[in-house]
This record gives C-alpha cells, sequence and structure tokens, in this order.
C-alpha cells in the first residue's frame, strides 16, 4: 500500500539520533520552493520529501491529516474534490511545494484575518525532536488541552524545534460562491474602508488595496453574497479566483522586480505586519496592501539612497509604532538580520525552548535567528 | 483514606512564612495579603470542590508590577506560586499548596483600551469574559468564546485553560481570539508575547501560553479580537427519539457543508432536568434534542436554515421547531445554559467530564457511557459541545454516601481513557489540572511528557509556577499503569473527615 510504503520516519528517526550523537546540523528540507525564505541555511540536507500521503481524511469530521512531505497542490485538489479547502490559503511558491513547508513557514494568504491563519487549523502533529524521539501532539479532534500545545508552536518555527513528520489539520467547506468587488481609492480610504467593513457582518474573505484600487472578496451563500454586493457596490472583477492567486503567490505585477526573474535578481521585498487600521505609513517605495490593512509589502525601487541596515531600523521603528514588525521577506542579504530582532528576555525564552528540543541545536541552525 | 496533602512533594516545606509575609509587605499594603486560616479558606478551592487545599498565604496585588514584584519575592524564596482568576475551572488547576502563595489576579479587572477600528480590546486578567462583549455591545462588536461560565470566568482563567464555549466550532477557542499576551515569568519579569498585528517574529508563543494551566507565566494583560455582532441568529431545535440518532444527525449537518454557530445535544435526563427547572419548552418526552445555531448574514442565514432543517428530518429527527422570535431563541439556549445547575437540583453532586471524540465516534462514546453508568450504578446526564465532539457527561453522586465520590471518580476515568481509545483526547477545554493527571498518563507516552517538562523547565527551571499540575511526573505514570486506575484516587482527593484532620493538623 503506497500509505504504507511511502513512511520513512524510521529512517528520520535513525539519521537525527546520529546527528545528534554527532553534534552535526541538518538543513531539513521539502520541495525547496520557500528555501529563499528565513535565513540562510547550513548544514547536511536531509530530505523530507519521500516521507508523504494522506493518513487520513474523513470529510465528515473537517479533519485531515498527512505526512509532511505531501505536496500542497494535491492535498488541496483533494480536498476541493469533496468541496473542501484550506481555509487559511496557504502560498504555495512553487509547483512541489510541501505541507510540512508551509507548516514550518507559518505562511498564510488572503483569507488570514477573516478565516484564521495556519497555526489557527492545526489539530495536531508528530514530530521528530533532537534527541531522534517521534512524538505525538494534539490529535484529529476540534478541542484538545490535555498538554501543551506544541503543535501550534511548530508553525513558523521554521524546523528549529523538531522534524515535523505529519499534521492533522482542520478544514472548511468551499463557499457556495466567491465574488471580488473593485473600486477606485486612495490608500488612506482604502485602509478606512477594509477596516470598517471587517467590523460589519459581512461575508468578507478578502481585503487587498494595490495603489489604485480596493479589492473586496465575498464568500459564503449565494444570496448572502449578492445581498452583501447590493450594500457595498463596485465592479465586479471578472477573474476573482486568478486574481487572489497571484495575490497569494506574490505573482501580483506589483511584486515583478522583487522576484528572482526582476532587477538585480530581485530588489528585496520587505513585509510590514502591523495593526490592520495603521494609517498610510509615508514610507519611501511602492506599497501594496493586503490582509485588510494588517500586511504591508513594500519594495524599495531605488536602492543606494539609504545604507540597507538604516533603511532596515526605519521600517522596524515604524512597523513596532504600530504595533507590529518588519521582516525581510524575500532578496537582500539573508544572512544577515531577515526577522525582527526581539528583545533581550524574549530572545532567552527562545534559546532556553529550542534547547528543551534540540540540545545539540542540529536543527536547521540560524535559519529563524542567528542565535539558535 | 487516601491522606496524601502534599500536592508536590519536591517543594520545600520549611518555607519561612512570618519573613515572606514580611518581604511581601514591602510590595503589597497589608490587606492585601491574607495569611490567617479563616481569611484563607474561600481559596481552597476552585470549581471542582471534591479537592481542597488552604495555601500558606493569599496574596491580592493591584497591578501588573505588583505582580511581577511578588514573583520576585517568591523566586527568590523558592516559594511557589499559584494563579487565580474567578475560580470557575473545572479541573483544580487554581488547586492551592499547602507550603505555596495563592496568587489572585481579580484585583486586575480594568479594560484598558477599545480599538474599534482594529477590533480588539486591551483587558487586565481580572476582566470577566462578559464584562468585554457587553463593554463594546454598543459597536456591535463582541468577543467570541463564551464558556457557560461566562458571567463570572476571567479571561486570565480562560487563556490558562483555552476556554472554548458554545459557539467554538465555528468562532474558536481562547487561542484563536487572543493577539498578544503580557506576561510576568516565574522569575519576575515582564515580557510581551504576540503583537497588536496578526502575527510577531519568531515562535508563536502566545499559542504555547494559551491553554497551559498556569505552568509557564502569570498573565497580567490580555489583547482580544473582537468580531462584528453577527447580522441574524437563528436557533433549530431538533427532537429525536433516540441518542444514536441524534448523534450522527451532528455529523451529517456538517458534512451538509454548514458551520452552524453551535451545536448542542442534550440527553433525556438532562432535557428533563432543563425543562422543570426553566420551562424552555423542551420536548420532555424526547431521549436526545439537538440546538443548532445559524448566524451571519440575514439571507445567508434563511438559505442554511431551510437546508439544516430540511437535513435534520433527514437524520430522523421527529420535530424540528425553528425559535420564533428572539424570546424563544433566549429560551431554548437558557434551557442549555442551566443544564448544570438544573441536574444539580436533581442530585446531591454531580462530576462534570469533559472529553472530546471525533464526531462520528459520538454514537458509541455515548452508548458506552450508558452501559458504564448502568455497571457503576451512577446515573449520567450528557449535555455537551455536539458540533465539536466535545462531551460534557455529568456523573450523578452524593458524596454522603460512604464510597461514591471514588466511584464517581473511577467511572469518570474510565469515560476518559475511552475517549482517548476512540482517537479522542481526555480534556477539550476544561484543562489537566490536578484532577486528570492520572489520565494523561494514557494520553501521552514517557517520551512526550519528559517533552513537556522540557517546556516547563525553559520558562520555570525551578517548577515554582502551580508545580504538580497538568503533566505527571514520569514514576507517576509508571506507578499508575502498574496499579490500574481503580486503586489510585488523584493525589489530595480527600473528603470532608479528612478535610477536618487537616484543619486540626494545622491548629486550626
Amino acid at each position: 500500500m503506497e500509505i504504507a510504503a511511502n513512511d520513512i520516519s524510521q529512517t528520520l528517526c535513525q539519521s537525527v539520533a546520529e546527528a545528534a550523537g554527532l553534534g552535526r546540523p541538518l538543513q531539513l528540507c521539502g520541495s525547496g520552493s520557500k528555501e529563499f525564505f528565513g535565513r540562510r541555511a547550513t548544514g547536511t540536507r536531509l530530505d523530507l520529501t519521500a516521507h508523504r500521503g494522506v493518513i487520513n481524511y474523513e470529510p465528515r469530521e473537517l479533519v485531515i491529516t498527512v505526512r509532511a512531505g505531501t505536496r500542497l497542490a494535491e492535498l488541496e485538489s483533494l480536498l476541493a474534490a469533496e468541496g473542501q479547502m484550506l481555509a487559511f490559503e496557504p502560498p504555495h511558491f512553487g509547483p512541489s511545494a510541501t505541507l510540512g513547508g508551509s507548516a514550518a513557514c507559518g505562511l498564510s494568504g488572503p483569507r488570514r484575518p477573516y478565516a484564521g491563519a495556519l497555526r489557527d487549523f492545526v489539530l495536531g502533529v508528530t514530530l521528530i525532536n533532537g534527541r531522534g524521539e517521534r512524538l505525538r501532539f494534539g490529535g484529529e479532534v476540534m478541542k484538545n488541552v490535555a498538554g501543551y500545545d506544541l503543535s501550534r508552536l511548530m508553525v513558523g518555527a521554521m524546523g528549529s524545534l523538531g522534524l515535523l513528520l505529519d499534521v492533522s489539520l482542520k478544514v472548511l467547506p468551499l463557499p457556495e460562491t466567491e465574488r471580488t468587488l473593485v473600486q477606485a481609492c486612495t490608500e488612506e480610504q482604502a485602509i478606512e474602508r477594509m477596516n470598517r467593513l471587517a467590523g460589519t457582518p459581512l461575508p468578507l474573505t478578502g481585503a487587498v488595496y494595490d495603489g489604485l484600487q480596493l479589492y473586496l472578496r465575498l464568500s459564503g451563500s449565494e444570496p448572502g453574497v449578492v445581498a452583501a454586493q447590493t450594500r457595498l457596490g463596485g465592479e465586479v472583477l471578472a477573474d476573482g479566483s486568478g486574481f487572489w492567486r497571484r495575490v497569494r503567490e506574490l505573482e501580483h505585477p506589483f511584486f515583478d522586480s522583487s522576484s528572482a526573474n526582476g532587477p538585480d535578481n530581485g530588489r528585496p521585498l520587505w513585509r510590514l505586519s502591523i495593526s490592520p487600521g495603521s494609517p498610510p505609513l509615508g514610507l519611501p517605495g511602492r506599497q501594496f496592501i493586503d490582509w485588510g490593512g494588517a500586511q504591508r509589502w513594500l519594495i524599495i525601487e531605488q536602492p543606494g539612497e539609504q545604507p540597507t541596515e538604516q533603511l532596515a531600523e526605519r521600517l522596524r521603528a515604524v512597523a513596532v509604532q504600530h504595533g507590529g514588525h518588519a521582516q525581510l521577506f524575500r532578496g537582500g542579504d539573508r544572512n544577515g538580520a531577515v526577522n525582527h530582532p526581539l528583545p533581550g528576555p524574549l530572545m532567552q525564552l527562545h534559546q532556553q525552548l529550542k534547547l528543551a528540543f534540540d540540545p545539540q541545536g542540529i536543527f536547521n541552525p540560524g535559519r529563524l535567528y542567528p542565535e539558535f | 483514606m487516601d491522606h496524601t496533602p502534599r500536592v508536590n512533594p519536591s517543594v520545600d516545606p520549611s518555607v519561612d512564612k512570618p519573613g515572606l509575609i514580611k518581604a511581601l509587605r514591602q510590595i503589597l499594603p497589608a490587606q492585601r495579603i491574607l495569611h490567617e486560616r479563616e481569611a484563607l479558606r474561600p481559596y481552597e478551592c476552585d470549581g471542582l470542590s471534591a479537592y481542597r487545599q488552604v495555601p500558606l498565604l493569599v496574596v491580592l496585588p493591584d497591578d501588573a508590577e505588583q505582580v511581577r514584584r511578588v514573583m520576585q519575592c517568591c523566586h527568590e524564596r523558592g516559594v511557589p506560586v499559584v494563579a487565580r482568576g474567578a475560580a470557575t475551572g473545572l479541573s483544580g488547576g487554581a488547586l492551592p499548596l499547602a507550603d505555596g502563595v495563592l496568587l489572585s489576579l481579580a484585583r486586575l479587572n480594568r479594560i484598558l483600551h477599545i480599538d474599534p477600528l482594529n477590533r480588539t480590546a486591551r483587558v487586565q486578567p481580572g476582566v470577566r469574559n462578559l464584562a468585554i462583549s457587553q463593554a463594546v455591545e454598543g459597536l456591535e462588536l463582541y468577543y467570541a468564546p463564551d464558556p457557560s461560565s461566562q458571567i463570572a470566568c476571567t479571561i486570565g482563567g480562560n487563556v490558562a485553560e483555552n476556554s472554548g464555549g458554545v459557539h467554538c466550532l465555528k468562532y474558536g477557542l481562547t487561542v484563536h481570539n487572543v493577539l498578544q499576551l503580557k506576561l510576568v515569568t516565574a522569575a519576575g519579569e515582564l515580557v510581551t508575547l504576540g503583537a497588536e498585528a496578526l502575527d510577531a517574529p519568531g515562535f508563536d508563543l502566545p499559542a504555547l501560553l494559551i491553554g497551559s494551566e498556569g505552568m509557564l507565566g502569570i498573565v497580567v494583560e490580555v489583547l482580544v479580537k473582537l468580531l462584528p455582532t453577527p447580522e441574524r441568529a437563528q436557533v433549530l431545535l431538533a427532537a429525536f427519539d433516540d441518542v444514536s440518532k441524534a448523534a450522527n444527525a451532528v455529523g451529517d449537518v456538517i458534512a451538509a457543508g454548514i458551520i452552524p454557530a453551535g451545536l448542542e445535544m442534550m440527553d433525556g435526563l438532562a432535557i428533563r432536568a432543563a425543562e422543570d427547572f426553566v420551562h424552555a419548552g423542551y420536548p420532555v418526552d424526547a431521549e436526545a434534542i439537538l440546538l443548532c445555531e445559524l448566524d451571519g448574514a440575514n439571507e445567508e442565514v434563511s438559505a442554511h436554515l431551510a437546508r439544516v432543517r430540511q437535513q435534520l428530518l433527514d437524520s430522523g429527527a421527529t420535530e424540528v421547531r425553528t425559535a420564533e422570535n428572539e424570546e424563544q431563541r433566549a429560551l431554548f439556549w437558557k434551557g442549555r445554559k442551566s443544564a448544570f445547575p438544573a441536574v444539580g437540583r436533581i442530585s446531591p453532586d454531580y462530576y462534570c467530564m469533559d472529553g472530546t471524540v471525533p464526531r462520528k465516534r459520538l454514537a458509541e462514546v455515548l452508548l458506552e457511557t450508558s452501559r458504564l453508568s448502568a455497571h457503576y450504578q451512577l446515573p449520567v446526564a450528557n449535555v455537551f459541545h455536539a458540533g465539536d465532539g466535545n462531551l460534557h457527561p455529568l456523573i450523578l453522586y452524593d458524596a454522603n454516601r460512604p464510597g461514591e465520590l471514588k466511584r464517581a471518580e473511577d467511572l469518570g476515568a474510565e469515560i476518559l481513557e475511552l475517549c482517548v481509545r476512540v482517537g479522542g483526547t481526555i480534556t477539550g477545554e476544561h484543562g489537566v489540572g490536578h484532577e486528570k493527571i492520572h489520565q494523561m498518563c494514557v494520553q501521552f507516552n514517557a517520551a512526550e511528557l519528559a517533552q513537556f517538562h522540557a517546556v516547563k523547565r525553559a520558562f520555570d527551571p525551578h517548577g515554582l509556577l502551580n508545580p504538580g499540575k497538568a503533566v505527571p511526573q514520569p514514576r507517576h505514570c509508571s506507578e499508575y499503569k502498574a496499579l490500574g486506575s481503580d486503586t489510585l484516587t488523584p493525589p489530595s482527593a480527600r473528603d470532608q473527615d479528612a478535610r477536618d484532620q487537616d484543619a486540626r493538623d494545622h491548629g486550626a
């Protein structure tokens, strides 16, 4: 049976135990679609893509458990066949993207502010810790508070706490219908409107501003969406689903100059995660607003105006002022401070947690922060 | 009778109480430090009153800075600390320690800031759950998690337990509705976890802290998300002549592609108790009812109502009623929300369990529970969050009859182990606390428990925060497994005689 044949967890446990014994760092690898993300990886590559397959899927239970090496595209088409979806709308960044990589990076798409993030849908994980022990936390039920929530802790940890073997996720029904409405407005108006509408009972599932127009996505039953559409006005976008896919994948023309095919192998792409109602930030460069105002993408087209570190400091200060943080999402110096620095006591907690899971420091050292 | 008052034997018993009081008086006014036995008595238990322990001291700080200094002081002296909100918890998570400080956060009860545009509220931990929704009602916003104790329970306690409620199938648990925490560590340091943004750099520490039962830090401030009040909410009441049909209907509704805002089930015993108590208009001859709430935009609710109604009939409902107006809707819910006290009227005592199972196993687990109920000769009423598969069997017993509490505990333990066996968990929303510490050994193996302990040490290397709760020691598990479940009661379960004996021992 395919599902049994594609279980390489024993081999992986051995590899980890061996690496721990030798104190030899490992670079945990899925398809490599998100290698650009985070700090540069070091260590011996350990390929996890062979550990794949759906362990359990019961549409009635709204739960799916899949091995980390399973391709995201495969998973999504399986769900779609049953009229279900991953409501956090994960970006793929490549045709072979795996669920494990998505979970480790903790990335969610435009639906995030309304439906929740990847971490919100994680019900349980099986992982290998830095001692080579296979551990299961959480489960396949909707509510579970037995023991600390170590499953969600893995999300966004960039593989630094454990090697993910499988993940159980809550899934949701696909909306009956979706419609995208477009309206020209200023940045200030867009931010105000996105946030005001999010505070009203509308079936809103996406809100972005591309610098010229505000795009609002409505999802739900046909009568509900029609009623909301009547209330909101605006023009209906013909290829709504294509638009949101391009936003999710950072393939919207806004991002062109920051892609590897762009000028100078791509301009640095900054991500400012801030409180959604923050007014226009008045920063240099171009901005694209997603997540109803809570995620602001920034590309500075004229490099050299300001030394990189000085610019980074400025972006971080602005993000902090608006209750959030700044991250060098793509491009730039991947050996530098790509993630927002942590205050001392918080960094200390991170380092202690790292030791609790991975005492030899073998998992993806330096990928999240240079300190561990 | 089991007489093991020390919940955590590893803590040094020789705490210098006068010295500690003197040090705390540098931090807090004298009236915020309780140390006389009669003043301490009200703090001896939480909502799980079968387990009691008078603490060494109770402190009642007024602000986060005092909390920080109290923690620093206790840390320096190696004194363990148990945090307490409104003490509505049902797993003994706030059970005090004989040689520890009970830290009440009840006085930190201010709503600090409401941000309508960003839809957040910044509150202190002692703010009551319902008070948040009441404070933002005029903005047509609300705080979604609604545990049945929401009139009394505090947001700090909700964070500690990752509380759910009736509406969490659609709107999530505490972990889905909290953005940021300010935390005082075991060493008395203030750290901020999470952000006003939707995510924060580094590890997802709010996710780790929420549901950690006061073992990793003391929460002194919480930033919660607020949701828009739905335009319309409508309740359906479906009656069934068979518990299994009702249980299977739960999965059928969800399989139809609709996520109800709430999907609750009550069995015959619970229906009749609730009806006698509040006259909700429930069909008293039914073997089970489902309450299904649909909410959202007006048109959306209308479309879903018709579909769910038909689905319930197709699944074997003998009758489906739609609440005709807001009063009837409130009445349908009143019956559900008062079901616990209603059961309290027909039995001197009841013991509430909290296992969660996959929805498809509901019918089987309910049948097995009723078999166990007959075997132990104790009635069990079922009132629960069916949509989440989160069971709340209420075991009816009389603590004044010798041996009945023990029998209720054993029956409860069997039900929880049954939940684990069918792929579920021993606790969906009440926490492990002191109560379910044995059953943790059934759900997790030694390496997993060791990983929990390692995480605990990362935050609290000296084991001063709520020691002995939530995660059992490996030694404890090997004893439990070797002896079998019916020979061990939780470590400090004691009846009134033992409590009186304890009082005499302490010279009260």
